[in-house]
């Protein structure tokens, strides 16, 4: 838990490393670069394989609390978010890099908040050393030494820490190898397009009339919501942090031979991704790129609390749906993206053969 | 249903009376606490109309998914249209009467809002009430009468078909449909989307209204006539801010549909009159036959 020392302590390290850089005494001797990050479900430059060598990146999330409407139908929702988005936004490194995230808490927010980094090691992934009040802000560097791709969450403590997840307060890694992704016997993998979708279960609660309920601060929706959330039945189950975000005109886009890799992420509940129209030629259902990945999936698994990545060529044009292959989810609850691919129909892979037309009468002779 | 229709003039009591007019109730004996459910403002009567009419329905030729013609319509005869969606007051009636079905819990009943979340039956329910308590025939306009309706509103649903690329009509299709103006799916009162040139409020607001027409397959051959048709009446045209085809007890679109797609915001529902050249004399009849 936080304490004035810890605080005194960052902070005067954190004014040593600003001024004086080269004498921080436990600093790598590396080469630092800012990354800034780019809303979901975009994701920022990054190399895939690199010649370079291990750096330490520089990343900044802003805290914000606000009020946000979540479907069509105008529901609100307080939400708490890392850069205002719902997830957070998707950071990329290599293995071997340092990751130095700066965690700004602005005073206009109504609570404490911190970072748990499930790529990190020790310190309930930096839980521990990242609680900051409103009007603070705190540092913190972990060392990337494992690949893959992994969720990071707000965890305040106690029942705040669920409650912080659902209400939007998190987002995930990528820590690529240094040669890239491969298919675990020798391939090379490449992707054109990375996308990032982050699955939310929000739980709001409804009045006596079966509306749901609108609140004027986190602090008012409190009490409510964790009696909704205790039933474990989600109200909403979303990707991009509202129904529809991914569609129509913010559908994804693709062409016909472009490679994409899809990154999802859920921090507290199961999803079964499935690209309708389409496959995971490379799969990381775990989402660690030590392990080969799978290969020519229909539907995989993301396990509460973890990041996965797909990997796909199109190879049809038109319109895909991806959605979490429990349906009820997908259309009743809203957990359906769109990808809106140009190209030339391959009509050896499919082909209506026949338009539907009436049955015709049986023939008596 | 590739026909022309042909233009013919109005007769009887309105002639001589070139556009859209306002007709004045019937003065009937009544329950005297009963409002008057003719409201004489709520009808408009079009006397002429011509629009180009995208044919309903999908099309096949030699096999293969064919464009579907664009003709020229016009009325045969002319035309009562309510001016404004049956409100949720008046379908409240009905419900009160026990012959609809009841409103969702989240419609806003009032006499100045449309009655939403409405399936074809409920619709359908509701005119043959309507035609009971009034003595006329009170129906859904046909999906060609919804389009000279709505004159300058109706939207043109046709997309250029490469019978190779069936990817080029799905996309093209989306993308239409995403280009929607942002919705507010909440109702809002009559003629908060204005008018169009028949005087008609609302067409193509956020409510998008049943017609009778069925989802029809039809078969054109080589000349482009039509030779074959298969119509699915648990299927049924609905018009709006574009045209959909939404199965008949569905009262709800938003959750509805397919995997991929923008549904209509709501659904409801206009109707018209069918009124004849002795229009008093025909509602004589219906009311003593009512009373009977």
């Amino acid at each position: 838990m936080m304490n004035r020392r810890n605080l005194l302590l960052s902070a005067a390290l954190l004014t040593l490393t600003m001024a004086a850089p080269a004498l921080a005494a436990d600093e790598p001797k590396l080469p630092r670069q800012h990354v800034d990050l780019v809303a979901p479900p975009f994701v920022h430059p990054h190399e895939q394989a690199t010649k370079a060598g291990p750096k330490i990146i520089e990343f900044t999330l802003n805290i914000e609390e606000k009020k946000v409407v979540i479907d069509a139908e105008g529901t609100t929702f307080q939400a708490m978010t890392f850069n205002g988005s719902m997830p957070g936004p998707l950071m990329v490194v290599h293995e071997g890099d340092y990751v130095e995230v700066k965690l700004v808490n602005p005073a206009t927010n109504s609570m404490p908040h911190n970072i748990d980094f499930h790529s990190a090691t020790g310190a309930l992934g930096g839980a521990e050393l990242t609680l900051v009040n409103p009007g603070e802000e705190v540092t913190i560097r972990w060392k990337a030494t494992r690949t893959g791709t992994f969720v990071y969450h707000c965890a305040p403590g106690g029942p705040m820490i669920p409650w912080h997840v659902v209400s939007g307060m998190n987002g995930a890694v990528m820590v690529l190898p240094r040669e890239g992704l491969t298919d675990g016997k020798g391939k090379a993998l490449h992707y054109e397009k990375a996308v990032y979708i982050g699955e939310q279960d929000i739980y709001i609660p409804k009045d006596e009339k079966g509306n749901y309920k609108s609140y004027d601060s986190p602090g008012e929706a409190y009490t409510d919501t964790v009696e909704v959330m205790r039933k474990l039945t989600p109200t909403h189950v979303v990707f991009n942090g509202k129904v529809g975000a991914l569609t129509g005109k913010n559908a994804l886009t693709s062409k016909v031979g472009e490679t994409v890799l899809i990154v999802h992420s859920q921090a507290n509940r199961d999803s079964r991704p499935h690209l309708i129209g389409g496959h995971g030629d490379y799969v990381w259902e775990t989402g660690k790129f030590g392990n080969a990945p799978q290969t020519g999936l229909e539907t995989w698994f993301i396990r509460g609390g973890s990041a996965g990545a797909a990997l796909y060529t199109f190879l049809e044009p038109g319109i895909y749906a991806y959605v979490t292959h429990n349906l009820i989810e997908a259309v009743e609850l809203g957990a359906t993206a769109h990808f809106k691919v140009e190209g030339k129909w391959n009509d050896d892979l499919m082909t209506q053969v026949k338009a539907p037309s009436e049955i015709p009468a049986a023939k008596t002779n | 249903m590739l026909i022309a229709f042909k233009l013919k003039l109005a007769l009887a009591c309105i002639a001589g009376l070139a556009g859209p007019l306002a007709v004045a109730p019937l003065v009937m004996e009544r329950d005297a606490a009963e409002p008057d459910l003719r409201d004489p403002q709520a009808v408009v009567e079009l006397h002429s109309g011509s629009v180009a009419y995208r044919v309903n329905g999908d099309f096949t030729h030699a096999r293969k998914q064919a464009a579907a013609p664009l003709v020229q319509i016009s009325l045969p005869r002319s035309l009562a249209v309510m001016k404004h969606q049956v409100s949720s007051s008046d379908y409240q009636r009905c419900v009160d009467d026990g012959a609809c079905r009841a409103l969702d819990r989240g419609v806003v009943v009032a006499g100045d809002r449309p009655a939403v979340q409405v399936s074809w039956h409920d619709a359908n329910g509701y005119a043959q009430w309507l035609s009971r308590k009034t003595g006329e025939t009170w129906r859904l306009p046909t999906d060609e009468e919804w389009a000279i309706a709505a004159g300058s509103k109706f939207k043109d649903d046709g997309i250029a078909i490469d019978d190779n690329d069936p990817s080029k009509r799905w996309i093209a299709r989306y993308e239409r449909e995403a280009d929607r103006a942002p919705s507010d799916p909440g109702t809002r009162s009559f003629g908060t989307f204005g008018s169009n040139e028949n005087g008609l409020q609302d067409i193509g607001g956020n409510v998008w209204e049943w017609t009778a027409s069925c989802f029809v397959r039809r078969v054109l051959n080589d000349g482009g006539k039509v030779i074959s048709e298969s119509p699915n009446c648990g299927v049924r045209v609905v018009e709006g801010q574009h045209r959909a085809y939404v199965t008949d007890f569905i009262r709800d679109a938003k959750a509805g549909g397919c995997a991929v797609g923008v549904p209509p915001d709501n659904l409801g529902f206009r109707l018209v009159v069918e009124r004849d050249r002795w229009p008093s004399v025909q509602r004589l009849v219906s009311r003593v036959k009512a009373l009977l």
